[in-house]
Order: C-alpha cells, then structure tokens, then sequence
C-alpha cells in the first residue's frame, strides 16, 4: 500500500493527514475530514455533484487524487454558511427560488455558481448561466429556477 | 468507484519525471490533469503499478510566443489556454475549439498535451492540431523528438509515444494574415464528447481565390483525418457558394466513424458534410474580413 502525507487546507484549516495514495479528493472529504456535504454522484466526472474550489478554480473531486492536492486549497460547500448557519447569499436565492428539490445536486452548483460571480462580476445573460452551470447535472428543477436564483443572488 | 492500488509518484522537475519514466515506464502511467486517467483508474480500465504525477513539473507549463509559432507545455491546462490574450489574436482557432473541451470543470484541471498523448478520436485538440499542422514535441531521458500529428497518432486511443516518452510540448503555428479559420462541431450536450467535429484553416488571396486550404475532421475516422483531396479541389478557386458545396462532400466516402447510440455511422458521416461546409463558409468569411490582423 502506497501511503503519502498530504497538507491540505480545507475551508481554511491545515489538514495534515496520512493516507493511501489511491483515495479520490471526494471520498477524502466525506470519510477522512466527515465534510459530507460534497456529494458523490457519479464517481467519473459527469454529473458535477462533486464540485469544489481547488485555490479558487472548479473541479470535480471524484477527478482528483487526495494527494494531487497536497499544498493546495480545497474549499467545499460547508464554507459557504457563516458561523452563525446565515446562509450564503447564493444558498438564500436557491431556498427562495426554489432551485433545488432533492438537493443531491445542489452542493455542486453552489460552487461552480461562487466561482462563475467571482470571474463575472456583472449581471449575466440566461444563456451566460446555463453555459456556467452546464458541468452541473440536475434532475428535479429543469433549471430554470436555478437560472432565476442565480440571477438573484446577484442581487442579494 | 475506487481507483485500484498504485505508487504514486511526484517528480519535482523534468529530469526526475524522465528518470522515473526511464525506470518505470512500462508498469507507469503519466498523469497531468487526470481528466481521462482517473475516470479509467475509476473504473478500473487501468490498472498501473505507478502513476507519475508530472502537475509539479514548471518546465513544462505555460504558454510561449515564437515567431511563426505557438508554443504550449504538456502540462499547460485548457482554462489557461482559453484565457489566453496571444492565442485569441494570434490562433484564435484554438481559443474558439478548446471551449468545446468538457466543461469549465475539466477544463481547469485537464492539460493540452494530456489531450494530445490520450489521443481520444473524438477530441478537439488532436482535430486542431492536426488541421493547422502542428507539431507535437516528446521527450525521454535520451532524446527529444518532433512529431507531425500524422506520425504521432496511429489509432484510437493509440501514439507512437513509447513508454520512455513523454509530451514535452506541442507547437501550434499562428494563423496567418489575410486567412480565416472555423470550429464546428455537434455533440449531443454541451461538454459531451463530439460525434464530429472540424477544423479549418482558409486563407485567401488579394483577388479573391483560395491560396492555401488546412482543413481536419475528428470523431470521424480513428484519428484525425485530413481531406487532402479537398484541400487540393479549393486551392486556386473562387469560392462560391457551389465550390464549396461541392468540396464539402467530396470524400465523405472515406470516413469510418463508429455509430453508437449518439448516433449511427451514416448520420455522422452525414453531419461531417454539414459541418465541413459550415466551416468552410465562416473559414472564407473570415478571411474576407481580415480578422487576422
């Protein structure tokens, strides 16, 4: 068994963990540091579920070895809330426009959503967002409340 | 799905991942981005003893200026290729087509030369590089070698690169002044892989004519094929509307793509024409225009 000692700052602490070289960046998350908030959908890179921040930019995790991250920074969903579990404003214009059922989906889109406001600070086209949410699967909304919050939290 | 077991390994710098190849090169697979490996690794299509992590490799990132050419590092990742201000002005071929590649997800971690060495028929890089006819440059511990795309990719999936080798760069000549180019293709979603795809490079003389015809087709055929015959029957004509109905099926007889449930053989050669001939008239329009400056 190959073991690697990887550093990782995740949602802003340093995590310094032994582990197999062989564990995917998203099984790390939910069974090594309990951060089951990334959602594992479908293990090889098409649905999106996975999605987190490596220093700032998307990535599925399912597509990325834990030790691939070592020295870098992992942001998930649980960095979204504050402290006192007031939510995002991204979080608050999907509660309120409805643009999740399920939710299985939902922590994917909140991330690629922060990193796609960081990189377009103004008010998007429609067609700008389904092409920023187009690596994110969804199977209840059919988007368009998705497209809507997305909007809002523009705003918010 | 869980990737089987390997060693991992990650070299510092050029020489250490060379030296690693030279020693493990048959039992070891490269990874760069991981976009393709690990979906293997996932589901156990491969199973390598050791996985030579070349991320950390510098020399082999980023994007260089020379001359008549464009240079990118094997490990240069598509999102830095798209974001890229010289090749928008320079090969905007490239910046038009590499928005094609997956989604922004994979395009922030997936690398050009890991496109390039994967060799995946269907992918956009190896349609653009060969239809501008580029270079791929590989490197073991014992040589450097160039490689047109003709020489380097033999099958699906298959390159000459040997298991010593690795992608040290790839060199995509600019597009010149007074030419056009085109990307077209038609995927069953945005971000899927491409049923077809083209690739065409027009350039045109002062009186109108074509002087110079680069054109490629991907997902077609088992690697990226060029219509050379076509390219001949352009050069030195007018092209009209007819000419280029014309050029745009005159060897859809010698493509072979693979029908699957995303569509059969017959519609993919079908939609080749179409898309070959959409990309020929933006190609010519371009060029009208001079948007090469």
């Amino acid at each position: 068994m190959s073991m690697n000692t990887v550093k990782i700052k995740v949602n802003g602490s340093l995590i310094v963990k032994e582990i197999e070289s062989r564990w995917l960046l998203s099984d790390f998350l939910r069974d090594k540091l309990g951060l089951t908030g990334t959602h594992v959908g479908c293990e090889h890179g098409v649905c999106g579920a996975c999605t987190v921040l490596i220093d700032g930019e998307p990535v599925r995790s399912c597509l990325m070895l834990a030790v691939q991250a070592d020295g870098l920074e992992v942001e998930t969903v649980e960095s979204l809330a504050g402290d006192d579990g007031s939510l995002h404003p991204i979080q608050k214009a999907f509660a309120d426009n409805h643009a999740l059922q399920c939710g299985f989906c939902t922590p994917g889109f909140l991330m690629s959503v922060k990193n796609f406001m960081e990189n377009h600070p103004d008010l998007p086209t429609d067609e700008e967002i389904r092409e920023a949410i187009s690596g994110n699967l969804c199977r209840c909304t059919g988007y368009s409340n998705i497209i809507k919050a997305v909007k809002e939290a523009y705003v918010l | 799905m869980k990737p089987p077991k390997f060693s991992y390994l990650r070299p510092n710098n050029l020489l250490e991942a060379l030296e690693m190849l030279a020693e493990y090169g048959d039992e070891a697979k490269i990874m760069s981005g991981g976009q393709s490996l690990i979906p293997l690794l996932n589901m156990r299509l491969s199973t390598p003893a050791y996985i030579i992590d070349i991320g950390r490799v510098e020399e082999l990132k980023g994007i260089r200026d020379e001359e008549d050419t464009i240079v990118i590092g094997g490990m240069t990742r598509h999102a830095d290729v798209e974001k890229s201000p010289l090749i928008r002005e320079k090969c905007p071929l490239l910046s038009e087509g590499i928005r094609w590649v997956g989604h922004n997800q994979i395009r922030t971690r997936g690398t050009i030369g890991g496109s390039i060495a994967h060799a995946d028929p269907s992918a956009e890089l190896p349609c653009m590089l060969t239809a501008l006819r580029g270079e791929i440059v590989i490197v073991s511990n014992e040589e450097e070698m160039i490689f047109s795309p003709q020489e380097f990719f033999l099958s699906y999936l298959l390159t000459s690169l040997e298991p010593n080798q690795l992608v040290k760069e790839i060199r995509f000549p600019k597009i010149k002044k007074g030419s056009g180019y085109a990307f077209e293709e038609v995927a069953r979603r945005h971000g899927d892989f491409a049923l077809v795809e083209v690739a065409a490079v027009i350039e045109l003389n002062t009186d109108g004519t074509i002087a110079d015809a680069k054109i490629a087709l991907g997902g077609a055929n088992s690697v990226p094929f060029i219509p050379e015959e076509t390219e001949g029957f352009l050069i030195g004509k007018l092209p009209d509307d007819s000419i280029l109905k014309e050029a745009a099926v005159l060897q859809l007889d010698e493509l072979d793509p693979e029908g699957d449930i995303h569509g059969s053989k017959e519609y993919r050669r079908y939609l080749s024409g179409v898309l070959l001939e959409r990309a020929l008239y933006k190609a010519v329009e371009r060029a009208r225009e001079g948007v090469i400056a």
